[in-house]
């Protein structure tokens, strides 16, 4: 089996969140970064599928420039066999997902794993416009993956529950958990990750006609207002009086 | 040109966040043309015009009984077409974002999903969407002649403008290529309030200690109307179901009240609730750093606290 995981760089889920040059762009000062949560699930089950099925090849890709590489190392530290990154600033899903589907086209995959958003933009679109683009069935989120044959078992997560699919291969999952559990790389990994391929494309023009005008932060909360233990008739008023939602 | 919302329903009932889209695309200024896929209570279709829409059409085949992406892409496409719209709203959810994807992708619109208010359109056409998980906006210009919006929750309040729809039913031919995924079996709450689209939402954390005592927060919850949630290490126990964990990697929720109970507030849970309108945090720990997110804290064992809770909003009725 052939199977391409797409994973994104992105700031570590406690990051404190900060933009520059006038609200144009992210400020990375201080940032970790890392593989995103949801991307790293799918990787954790790719990696999973591979081990399963003898003669498996598991390429993963990035698209972004050269600071997501020690990202991409670690993904290979995991258990992907060899990288592609597209050398490009990713700031618009519809070219992303061109520049995916670009590869996909030439690469005859199987599978193609990703995380169901992304925790940067969240957009949660990546997924259905390869495949879209590719002609093959998109399913997002997905909780679970099971592969027979030609044949996959999937289960979606949908408000309030979850439902079974059935769909031939190839096709283009969003993963998040319970899918796997999140691997972390072993020292044998992290040295066969240093030599592993990873080769760099320029991208190919895409647009998706779309453009980031300036960034936001959100007004500062205000101070919490504390109740005592013993006097919940005074909560159940302010929620009513003072904060309006009950 | 029309806008073509698709709304989208369950158990014959529109769901809350699409009568939002509708009013959402009202606000936009052009007709709106709404479109419901499926089952739905011809009363429920009637009731979209009091919100803006001018034409409903209906898509009721019985193939279509089952939410399959591709083929609700198709007959969404189809609808835009016949209807000459250049714009669809919808509801971001499991179906309607990677819909949005798979439309936009097809027809070449700008896309934007986690849209949370209406545009500036005072240069060019400019939504304003939610990134970081909440922590942070921005402002992104759709520039292609058509465009796909999908909202986040209250992107848009969902007023009664007063108008009537005329209601079309829409037959539509649909290809063996848009059944390829099949979906087998599936198994959804019912009657329950949903906790995506929740109003009031009541959250439980590891120090309620265990799954047997999430009785006195189902009490509370019901007396509020509130659907349960939960946080991680509480879903990954099983203490409760996967579909309840908020936060970061699960589901994030924009109610009018999120009641956290025995919850630290990691900042991957409030990445999920912070687009709440009021917070209440209930915690034995002064110390703990949820307190910083709430409008108002109550600090206590949450097992004594809740039940006068429960009571005091009994008492207010
Ligand atoms: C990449 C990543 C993603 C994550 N995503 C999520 C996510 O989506 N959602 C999420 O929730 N977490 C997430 N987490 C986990 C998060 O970091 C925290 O570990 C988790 O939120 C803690 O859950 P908790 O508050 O229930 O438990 P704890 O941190 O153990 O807190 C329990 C709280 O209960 C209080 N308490 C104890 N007894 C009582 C009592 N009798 N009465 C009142 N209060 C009491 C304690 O004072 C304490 O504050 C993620 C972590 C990572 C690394
Ligand atoms: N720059 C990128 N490079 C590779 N994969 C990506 C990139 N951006 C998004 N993806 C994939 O698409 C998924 C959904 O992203 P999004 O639509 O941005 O929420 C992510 O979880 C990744 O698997």
């Amino acid at each position: 089996m052939k199977i391409l995981i797409c994973i994104t760089h992105v700031p570590d889920t406690t990051s404190k969140i900060a933009f520059k040059d006038n609200n144009t762009k992210f400020d990375p000062t201080g940032v970790q970064f890392i593989i995103g949560p949801y991307d790293d699930y799918a990787l954790a089950r790719a990696v999973e599928l591979k081990e399963a099925n003898a003669g498996s090849t598991l390429t993963v890709l990035n698209v972004g420039l050269a600071e997501t590489e020690p990202t991409i190392r670690k993904a290979l530290a995991i258990g992907a066999d060899d990288a592609i990154r597209v050398n490009a600033d990713p700031t618009d899903s519809f070219f992303v997902a061109a520049q995916i589907a670009e590869h996909a086209k030439a690469g005859g995959y199987d599978l193609i794993l990703m995380g169901r958003e992304s925790i940067d933009y969240n957009s949660g679109v990546v997924h259905g416009i390869v495949g879209e683009m590719l002609g093959m069935p998109s399913v997002s989120p997905v909780m679970k993956l099971d592969i027979e044959g030609n044949k996959a078992k999937l289960v979606r997560e949908i408000e309030g529950g979850k439902e079974t699919i059935e769909v031939n291969l190839p096709f283009v999952a969003g993963c998040q958990e319970p899918i796997a559990e999140w691997k972390i790389p072993n020292m044998r990994g992290i040295m066969s990750a240093r030599t592993k391929p990873l080769k760099v494309v320029e991208p190919k023009s895409a647009d998706g006609g779309v453009a980031t005008k300036k960034f936001e932060l959100p007004a500062p909360k205000g101070a919490v207002k504390m109740i005592p233990a013993d006097n919940m008739g005074q909560l159940v008023n302010l929620l009513k009086t003072e904060a309006k939602v009950l | 040109m029309p806008t073509l919302v698709f709304v989208e329903s369950a158990e014959g009932q529109i769901k809350k966040t699409s009568l939002e889209a509708v009013a959402y695309a009202h606000a936009l200024g052009q007709p709106v043309t709404a479109l419901a896929i499926g089952e739905v209570d011809k009363a429920e279709l009637e009731n979209l015009g009091k919100f803006g829409a001018q034409k409903v059409l209906h898509a009721n085949d019985a193939k279509l009984n089952q939410a399959v992406i591709q083929a609700y892409a198709s007959v969404i496409i189809k609808a835009m077409e016949d209807e000459k719209a250049d714009m669809l709203v919808l509801a971001n959810s499991s179906l309607g974002t990677p819909v949005a994807a798979r439309v936009a992708a097809k027809i070449g619109a700008s896309l934007a999903s986690n849209v949370i208010a209406l545009p500036d359109t005072s240069a060019g056409f400019s939504v304003k969407k939610s990134i970081y998980t909440g922590k942070a906006f921005s402002w992104i210009e759709l520039k292609n002649p058509k465009k796909v919006i999908a909202l986040k929750k209250n992107a848009a309040e969902a007023k009664e403008v007063g108008g009537t729809a005329s209601i079309t039913p829409y037959a539509v031919s649909l290809s063996d290529a848009d059944f390829s995924v099949k979906i087998t079996s599936s198994e959804k709450a019912t009657g329950e309030i949903l906790l995506p689209e929740a109003n009031i939402v009541v959250s439980g954390g590891r120090g309620m200690k265990g799954p047997e005592h999430w009785g006195i927060l189902e009490e509370l919850a019901k007396t509020l109307h509130a659907a349960t949630g939960c946080s991680k290490p509480v879903s990954d126990m099983h203490w409760r179901p996967h579909h309840e964990h908020v936060g970061q990697t699960g589901v994030k929720v924009a109610p009018q009240l999120y009641i956290a109970v025995g919850i630290s507030g990691a900042i991957q849970h409030l990445a999920g609730v912070n687009s709440s309108k009021c917070i209440v945090v209930i915690n034995k720990d002064p110390e703990a750093p949820f307190f910083k997110a709430a409008d108002y804290g109550i600090v206590g064992d949450a097992f004594e606290i809740i039940p006068k809770l429960t009571e005091a909003i009994k008492a207010a009725k």
